[in-house]
């Protein structure tokens, strides 16, 4: 074992981590945690933009941008958060052009926008142009432009170091974080890393769904690590899924394609988000273009002899449009699927794409050990946290945004607390829990294998709880997840080796899975309403006046060592918008 | 009713969607593990898979159904993380981007690590030396003066004359596909090349000149001799090649 002692630890390498380390690079000594090479992370797969009411090709401002977050959000939204992300948001696109971003530019040079679902200009009167983009590649152009800056500001990474453990210790009576635990995949050396403070940019939990936009690398092992020591969990029933992922791989087409005028269309040709939509049509929210999708589908409109997908048709716009706008996918619509998109439709289906919930923290990135209790030298920023800027569904290009405005918010905030707070002493035998973990999992003669476990836990969760949820589907995952936590136990894998061993890894990955989907089908069952992202056909309405609240759900041990969840409640924060009936 | 399960086996062929049955393939694999043993070698997997899925889903398989110990990077699955460049039946490709039917399954399939770079176990390599010549030629915007309140300007031309080089995922194929590369781990390569032609052209840039006296080094552009290797194996469609040469082309005359 290593012990490593920084100022200041970011836990990922993704958007939000390498925002927040270019920030507390400069003010405090700091490492970079992350389980893949920098380049590597999921921000390089976002598409379509990042919204930012810079007005410069139609009028806009960050009021109606603020407006249109909270009503995408169904009103679950922090207002408070919606607004600081709105107005930092004109700055965040401007950081990122002078850090190099090459965005595509208007004919005056400026950077050119275009539409996305749900942007709209006086609060829903007609789609608005807010989306800074670089054709469909701004993820990886932000990812590539954020590396190249910590490059030159020498952010120190060690990188293929998984953290698996989150030390927190009670000091006066005040539950503080002391640092990380880190498991180094080349050697299988365990390192200590003592930090004045951390901060979790691992990413989010979609590998615990089958057909996913998400990498086979996001299984949530932030929010498990701070779960399992005592963090509660926000929101984790929210879940997105975006409408136009690749029939059966789950592959992201971005809405942009539909901001450029792509339309989505059923077995008989017709153009069916006008019946749900009038106003915004294919560019309504995500939670309800999803849903509507389904509802063709369900209604026998579905295409192919399965009926069990729409065309995304892009074949009425121009081809040097698509190549110029939406170069990458067409490109994967006729490596995956052998379609040109010039003249064919493309069969699309929702795919599990974003976590609304994860980590509880204020405006300032500080993780909250309950509703109102900051844990001091805890951070967490983008997917893996809970502002709430995304509330109930998160609107496209919000989460490019999201992790620069509150990744560099928490990369300050941490390294300024890292500055006058002293080290927190490690607990005694800080690596015990991840030497055993290790230990068990190499070791173990159990006879139940990582990949059928993970199997029967994504095949549930997709056909449980995805778009549609009743309290009897809901409760068959629940059932069905703690059959496959008790599985959990005798699972074993095959690599004994301390060098590179991925098996090890992917069976610790599956048990954060496990975890973490529990607590959302749990968080699920409990909110019997319909919000956003989380639609109960049995509680098809929203309901106000019960669940206009934060579901808080925190990990309990019993004396006999078994876990159990409790669900406690968090007001939301509003300031200026009243709830609405949402229309789109 | 619950959302509808897409994963059905008995699938109907539909017109673009002919339902190909299961196909037998082996997958040849260089196997290296020093904790075992100090020498490499060949196992051959056979295993059923739908021929329309990708190199990947079959070392997935493998992975996960016969042998756990096989030892792979990957992430995305897409091509876009970069993270999955192996040497596919003797060419540099994702495995990620590789269907199988396209690369004649009725044959072994042979999987190796890239080439050039360290072997750590089976098809894991050691990119810090490919990520130290990125570093190397200043991958960052370098500008003078006093930063401007909104954006910078740049127009929609200036804009595209280093589109091409943006596309850049930093996978390895190309430089690990480059015989100067293999016989002098010296040379930047060609992904550091592309990365500095990223900047060299981009108009908002102010430090191209520096940029070209590190690649006017020995263990520079001019190491390039142009086998278009690199422009063969990139995932991204870079020509790669063709910046090498803009590049060469800038040092001789000094514009760009």
């Amino acid at each position: 074992m290593k012990i490593h002692k920084y100022d200041t630890v970011i836990v990922g390498a993704g958007g939000a981590g390498m925002r927040a380390a270019i920030e507390a690079t400069k003010r405090s000594r700091t490492a970079v945690l992350t389980k893949l090479y920098p380049t590597r992370s999921h921000t390089g797969a976002a598409q379509g933009g990042m919204a930012a009411a810079l007005a410069n090709v139609e009028e806009d401002n960050w009021e109606w941008h603020t407006f249109d977050t909270i009503k995408g959000g169904d009103y679950l939204v922090d207002q408070d958060a919606a607004e600081i992300l709105a107005k930092e948001a004109i700055d965040a696109v401007l950081d990122l052009e002078k850090m190099g971003l090459p965005f595509n530019r208007t004919p005056d040079g400026t950077i050119d926008q275009r539409r996305f679902g749900g942007h709209s200009r006086n609060h829903g009167e007609a789609p608005v142009r807010r989306s800074c983009y670089a054709a469909d590649r701004t993820g990886h152009m932000i990812l590539q432009t954020l590396y190249q800056n910590c490059v030159k500001e020498g952010v120190e990474f060690f990188n293929e170091f998984y953290v698996l453990d989150q030390l927190i210790v009670e000091e006066n009576g005040v539950k503080k974080s002391a640092g990380v635990v880190a498991y180094e995949l080349a050697t299988g050396e365990i390192h200590v890393f003592q930090a004045k403070a951390v901060i979790y940019a691992s990413g989010g939990t979609g590998k615990f769904f089958k057909v996913t936009s998400n990498a086979h690398t996001l299984t949530g092992d932030g929010q498990a690590a701070c779960y399992r020591r005592g963090i509660p969990l926000e929101d984790m029933e929210f879940f997105q899924f975006h409408p136009t992922g690749i029939w059966r791989m789950g592959i992201l087409l971005t809405e942009g394609a539909r901001g450029e005028g792509g339309i989505l269309r059923n077995k008989d040709g017709e153009r069916f988000m006008e019946k749900y939509a009038p106003v915004m049509k294919d560019l309504a929210s995500r939670d309800v273009v999803s849903r509507s999708i389904y509802t063709e589908i369900r209604e026998g409109r579905g295409c192919g002899p399965e009926g069990d997908h729409v065309y995304l048709d892009l074949t009425h716009l121009p081809p040097e449009q698509l190549d110029a706008k939406l170069p990458d996918i067409t490109e994967f619509a006729r490596t995956y699927l052998g379609i040109e998109p010039y003249t064919d439709p493309i069969p699309i289906q929702p795919t599990a794409h974003y976590a609304m919930g994860g980590i509880p923290t204020n405006v300032e990135g500080e993780v909250l050990a309950d509703n109102t209790t900051v844990v001091p030298g805890l951070y967490a920023a983008g997917e893996v946290a809970c502002v709430s800027v995304h509330g109930a569904n998160r609107l496209g290009t919000n989460s490019l945004l999201d992790i620069n405005v509150f990744g560099r918010r928490a990369g300050i905030a941490a390294a300024e607390y890292s500055a006058k707070a002293d080290f927190v002493e490690l607990p005694e035998n800080p690596a015990g829990l991840v030497a055993s973990l290790v230990e068990q999992l190499r070791d173990s003669q159990g006879t139940e294998r990582v990949s059928d476990i993970r199997r029967e836990l994504q095949e549930t969760m997709d056909a449980n709880v995805m778009v549609f949820r009743t309290e009897q589907t809901i409760k068959t995952a629940v059932e069905k997840i703690g059959e496959l936590r008790a599985r959990y136990k005798n699972v074993s894998v095959q690599d004994k080796g301390k060098r590179f061993n991925t098996d090890l890894l992917e069976a610790i990955e599956l048990g954060n899975l496990l975890d973490l989907a529990e607590v959302m089908a749990v968080s699920a069952l409990a909110r019997k309403e319909s919000r956003g992202g989380h639609y109960r056909e049995d509680f098809p309405n929203r309901d106000d006046v019960n669940f206009m609240r934060h579901t808080m759900a925190y990990r309990e041990v019993a004396d006999d060592g078994k876990d159990s969840i409790r669900l406690d409640y968090k007001p939301v924060v509003q300031t200026r918008y009243q709830p609405m009936e949402r229309k789109y | 009713m619950a959302t509808p399960t897409l994963d059905k086996e008995d699938a109907k062929p539909e017109a673009g969607f002919a339902d190909t049955p299961y196909i037998t393939v082996t997958f040849r694999i260089r196997r290296f593990n020093p904790e075992v043993s100090a020498d490499a070698t060949w196992e051959d997997f056979q295993f059923e898979i739908d021929p329309k899925e990708r190199v990947l889903d079959g070392l997935h398989k493998i992975k996960w159904d016969l042998d756990g110990s096989l030892t792979f990077r990957r992430s995305c699955a897409h091509g876009i993380c970069g993270s999955d460049a192996m040497r596919i039946n003797g060419k540099n490709r994702l495995a990620c981007k590789t269907l199988i039917k396209d690369i004649n399954p009725a044959k072994p399939i042979t999987v190796e690590p890239i080439k050039g770079l360290t072997v750590l176990k089976d098809l894991v390599v050691d990119m810090d030396p490919f990520f130290q010549a990125y570093r190397d030629v200043m991958p960052f915007l370098v500008t003078t003066g006093n930063e401007p309140t909104r954006e910078r300007l740049q127009s929609a031309e200036d804009r595209e004359r280093f589109d091409d080089t943006t596309k850049c995922i930093l996978c390895a194929a190309c430089t690990s596909s480059c015989p100067v590369f293999w016989n002098d781990g010296q040379y930047f390569g060609p992904a550091a090349i592309v990365n500095a032609h990223r900047f060299i052209f981009d108009s908002r840039d102010e430090a191209g000149e520096q940029r070209l006296e590190i690649l006017n080094d020995k263990d520079g552009v001019w190491r390039c001799r142009t086998t278009f290797n690199c422009t063969d194996a990139c995932p991204r469609g870079i020509e790669v090649t063709k910046a090498i040469q803009e590049v060469k082309r800038a040092l001789i005359t000094r514009r760009f």
